[in-house]
């Protein structure tokens, strides 16, 4: 996926830490080309992303899908404006969650993000994942849209917080 | 005397040479209006509390140009988090400033928490910005130009105006008009087509 973005010339990063996304956040930083920006809610991340536009950069976004709760506003000027934009979004509250306070935004996610304009992507296993970031960067960037990636938490892996207690 | 976020604005931008701005929505959008439209102005209608970061995005694609943020205290106060985030980042060719008239002034005045004594550029400089103050009167306005045009920021302001019903003064609505003439502007003709 960091390669997906390199190659699509992504240029500003930024994300709310995230444990499904931590590989991929790493990589960001450690790259002289992408500018990582941590934020202190994803909100913030969509005005980042405009004013970068505007200045001639492009920008991923990488949040959980608690964030696009925190986005649906600010997303009203994205397709306003008809910004590009990537998001990026680990799921949490689908496949065996087991916080049930997750459920809910989890579970909207992908309607919420669709009545806001956003063109949402799924990513089930390993395999696609790359291909899916590429296909969404290709619509958001020809159609001037933002466009999700939705990484199914089947991938990453379910946080069970009993086993966390018991290590 | 008090000072008229007008003339504040005004001052900041007359003369603005290579100047890229975000105007926070409602009132600073009208002001920076008032003080003349210009494409590479980008006022908001909404996305209340991104002007701020707005302003971080477009400062860290653009690092050879000034970038100045104006914006409200009801605006500013709904991104708060953005401060620790532009504070982070600490982007030498942006400041943000504050038209702090300690009222909501587009829903009917009501006040803001800045009239209950919350200190946004004490907030800015534990944020890490280099500066932040409070202005009040016409030699601070002064020296805050100067900071936005020449020295090394980030620099963050809060100008303390009057509380008054000014003339409504409003630049295009349209979004994609608004993106399109800024990038136009900054980035030549050829970016409509990127």
């Amino acid at each position: 996926m960091h390669q997906v973005l390199q190659q699509h010339r992504i240029g500003i990063v930024g994300y709310v830490p995230d444990a499904g996304h931590k590989r991929l956040i790493e990589l960001c930083q450690a790259d002289a080309r992408m500018r990582s920006v941590v934020l202190s809610t994803e909100e913030e991340g969509i005005g980042l992303a405009a004013g970068a536009w505007l200045g001639g950069q492009r920008s991923a976004l990488l949040m959980q899908s608690s964030g696009v709760g925190n986005i649906i506003n600010a997303l009203g000027m994205v397709r306003e404006c008809r910004f590009p934009l990537l998001i990026l979004v680990t799921m949490r509250g689908e496949n065996g969650e087991f916080n049930p306070w997750q459920v809910p935004m989890g579970q909207a996610t992908p309607e919420v993000l669709r009545a806001m304009g956003v063109a949402v992507h799924h990513v089930s296993s390993a395999s696609d994942a790359a291909g899916q970031v590429d296909a969404s960067l290709r619509i958001a960037h020809g159609s001037y849209r933002a466009a999700a990636v939705l990484i199914a938490q089947r991938l990453i892996g379910i946080k069970s917080f009993q086993e966390q207690a018991n290590q | 005397m008090s000072l008229h976020r007008r003339d504040v604005v005004q001052t900041l931008l007359t003369d603005r040479g290579a100047l890229l701005v975000v105007a926070g929505l409602g009132s600073t959008a009208w002001d920076c209006t008032a003080a003349g439209d210009h494409d590479l102005t980008f006022p908001l209608w909404g996305a209340m509390g991104c002007a701020a970061v707005m302003g971080l995005g477009l400062a860290l694609a653009q690092p050879q140009r000034r970038v100045l943020v104006i914006t409200g205290d009801g605006e500013m106060l709904m991104g708060l988090g953005s401060l620790a985030t532009i504070g982070v980042q600490k982007p030498n060719n942006l400041s943000v400033v504050v038209i702090d008239n300690e009222r909501y002034g587009e829903t009917g005045m009501q006040e803001t928490h800045t009239a209950h004594g919350v200190d946004l550029a004490a907030i800015a400089r534990a944020s890490g910005f280099v500066s932040g103050v409070q202005v009040r009167d016409a030699a601070g306005v002064a020296a805050l130009r100067t900071a936005i045009h020449a020295s090394a920021g980030p620099h963050f302001a809060q100008v303390k105006v009057a509380v008054e019903k000014i003339p409504l003064v409003l630049p295009p609505r349209e979004g994609t008009l608004l993106k399109n003439r800024f990038r136009a502007a900054l980035l030549g003709p050829a970016a409509a087509l990127e």
